[in-house]
């Protein structure tokens, strides 16, 4: 009744170009937003940020990272663990060499470097295609992995071989070490999720995404109709990586504080962030969202309710768990194979019809 | 320099040995993916249940029993007899084709005319379910896995090898591991009888006729249902040679696994589609690897094995993106 555009005059094409081009979606943008950013952190503690919305926050950067990857350009990818890992360590490097700068930069910068390396190891893309690319992009996992783990340099000769994050602020106020307020690092968090979806966003309904897609579609027809494949390719491995990175670096520097690289972004990483874009829905920003959140949410409600409420001994709710993630999994893929974000637009529509059945 | 030399030639044996093993996981990987055209990730996870119900069987342990006594408050862990192993491996097939009738069931049959990545994104949830169904039915720790089979180095070969220092004090013989050597044998009769089954028997044309054309297949009267099923089961089983093979070498416990991240780029470098080119992919990786570790290894840090296999590939691939043996990749607008 209120969901449609009825009433809703354009008068320009940037107004029909718009993202949310129905009022009552744009509003709920806004209300969002505002939610987001002014009323969730005057109510957050300690545990909903770092068992919820940490973890949320910065897999959806990864997920809308590996969407423009998998999603938009359809160059499937396993090697999303190691190039968090690069994030981390790049961002470990730059704040430990350069401590007068601010770490909102040395995120981005870590976003930079690995944009670079996700280049470097994109570029077989251009020869192999399909299940043997994904194959080949495990070999970035395990290279990677294995460099952390064996020069020095990249852990700062540390005795444990772990990197630490040292105390950090932003405009006085700690993000990152041990006295970090639970607001605090929740809003810078959620300050580059923003930027980061806002600028996939642009990103991928502009020219550049159509050439993904193209890409994506059929990539010698793309070619002879004039897409460049390999600047199409390597960008949406750059763009991907930047973001991955960029997560990676959070996850390391503002989540964890200390991570060991093996266990933190090991491959089962890969597969994590890769069950995220699938169950959201390839190909799509709010899928990425949605994804992160199914992922990060149901371990969470799965060991509340049976370690908490039924009593069962952890190890065998770890079991299940296995199963439960297992078969929601494939109890989605058969169901709705497009994921989520699919349901949500057939739940759109629906609404722009209500209460008229046509 | 010949007893470096020497050594090396004993770590080029080794890698052979190590090469077996990854085709036979590989075996498992090619056999549906030619079938299906699934992608089945899931394959190391069905060598380690596979392992896992053989152990329980033969220990006779209460499948479930962790579950029933955390319910139920019960204290049930064995049945407290022993069954023969060449019984439990009969058994555990039986529960491989069960397996394999649920999947196709229950998984599959379900998703047919997706795209592969679909496909292959169940696989791994396959995997997810069936490590906590295993781990659930027969518990999470550390197991012995005792068919028989023969342990420790062959004193033979280290004997009748010491030769070939010709007199050097620092070279015993070559070592080499007596389950290697059944397994490679072993191997070898499962690669036969896959060939002659699929040559010459009934189902094994059928079998072959849905790996070229699903359509074709159907029309001339193949359940396609039927062979999938089979196919599932034939996987199974070479999953459950592959699970007693590593089973007895390292113990069956979750990183078993993983050994189908090891079968990966051997897929790459043979072909998705190819069955010889499983073995010789597993034999050019595992001695690949081998020798890297052993000549740049000691330069580099070591554990170099944990990439080298997948660059290998991935420069390989470069080259020939078909893998040695895949069909030619043609693309039509």
């Amino acid at each position: 009744m209120f969901y449609r555009e009825a009433g809703d005059f354009k008068t320009s094409y940037v107004d029909d170009n718009q993202t949310f081009p129905i009022k009552f979606d744009r509003y709920r943008y806004y209300f969002v937003l505002f939610f987001a950013f002014l009323i969730v952190p005057v109510v957050i503690n300690d545990y909903w940020v770092n068992a919820v919305f940490m973890p949320f926050l910065i897999y959806s950067i990864a997920a809308i990272g590996l969407n423009i990857l998998v999603g938009y350009c359809g160059q499937v990818s396993l090697g999303t663990g190691g190039f968090m890992a690069v994030g981390a360590y790049a961002c470990y490097k730059l704040m430990t060499s350069f401590p007068e700068v601010s770490i909102f930069f040395h995120v981005l910068l870590a976003g930079g470097v690995t944009a670079l390396v996700g280049v470097a190891f994109g570029l077989p893309s251009l020869r192999i295609k399909g299940f043997y690319l994904a194959v080949a992009t495990l070999a970035a996992q395990f290279f990677l992995v294995w460099l952390f783990n064996k020069v020095p340099w990249f852990y700062n000769h540390s005795a444990s071989g772990q990197i630490s994050a040292p105390e950090r602020t932003v405009f006085g106020i700690a993000v990152t070490g041990p006295h970090t307020s639970a607001w605090a690092t929740y809003l810078f968090c959620l300050v580059f999720v923003t930027i980061c979806a806002l600028l996939a966003r642009n990103l991928t309904r502009g020219m550049q995404g159509r050439k993904w897609m193209a890409i994506r579609d059929m990539d010698i027809a793309a070619e002879i109709i004039g897409v460049d494949p390999l600047k199409s390719k390597l960008s949406a491995f750059a763009v991907s990586s930047f973001f991955i990175g960029v997560s990676g670096a959070l996850f390391f520097s503002v989540y964890l504080g200390a991570v060991e690289v093996g266990e933190a972004f090991g491959i089962n990483k890969s597969f994590l962030i890769l069950f995220m874009v699938i169950i959201g829905g390839l190909g799509s920003i709010f899928g990425s969202f949605a994804g992160a959140a199914f992922l990060v949410l149901l371990p969470v409600l799965l060991k509340n309710v049976l370690v908490g409420m039924l009593g069962w001994p952890t190890d065998l709710a770890a079991h299940l768990e296995f199963m439960i993630v297992g078969a929601m999994i494939i109890i989605f893929l058969i169901a709705e194979p497009h994921g989520l974000a699919q349901l949500w637009r057939v739940a759109k529509e629906k609404l722009r019809l209500w209460p008229f059945p046509h | 320099m010949p007893t470096q030399l020497l050594f090396g030639a004993e770590v080029f044996l080794n890698g052979l040995m190590a090469g077996v093993l990854y085709a036979l996981v590989a075996l498992g990987f090619v056999l549906i993916y030619k079938a299906s055209g699934i992608f089945n990730y899931a394959q190391g996870v069905m060598a380690l249940f596979a392992a896992l119900t053989l152990v329980g069987i033969m220990d006779g342990q209460v499948p479930f029993s962790h579950l029933i006594n955390a319910m139920l408050g019960t204290d049930v862990h064995h049945f407290g007899w022993h069954v023969n192993a060449l019984i439990s491996i009969i058994l555990t097939m039986g529960v491989m084709i069960v397996l394999a009738y649920c999947v196709q069931q229950f998984v599959f049959r379900h998703l047919v005319g997706q795209e592969p990545i679909i496909l292959f994104m169940a696989t791994i949830g396959l995997a997810y379910f069936m490590e906590g169904f295993g781990d659930l039915m027969w518990g999470s720790d550390i197991k012995k896995l005792d068919v028989g089979l023969p342990q420790g180095g062959s004193f033979w070969i280290e004997e009748n090898s010491q030769w070939l220092g010709f007199g050097n004090e620092e070279f015993y013989g070559f070592f080499l591991d007596q389950l290697d050597i059944v397994a490679t044998g072993i191997a070898a009769i499962l690669v036969i009888v896959l060939v002659l089954f699929s040559q010459y028997t009934k189902q094994g044309r059928a079998m072959r006729a849905v790996a070229d054309d699903h359509q074709a297949a159907l029309s001339v009267g193949i359940s396609l249902n039927f062979i999938w099923v089979m196919v599932w089961s034939v996987a199974g089983f070479v999953a459950l040679v592959a699970g007693i093979m590593w089973g007895a070498k390292s113990g069956v416990q979750f990183s078993l696994s993983l050994i189908a991240l090891k079968a990966l780029p051997v897929l790459m470098l043979g072909g998705f589609t190819s069955i010889p080119g499983a073995i010789v992919g597993g034999l050019i990786i595992g001695v690949g690897e081998k020798m890297f570790e052993f000549i740049v290894g000691p330069m580099v840090g070591g554990a170099t094995e944990n990439w080298f296999a997948y660059v290998l590939a991935l420069l390989f691939l470069v080259f020939r993106p078909q893998g040695l043996f895949g069909e030619k990749i043609i693309e039509r607008v």
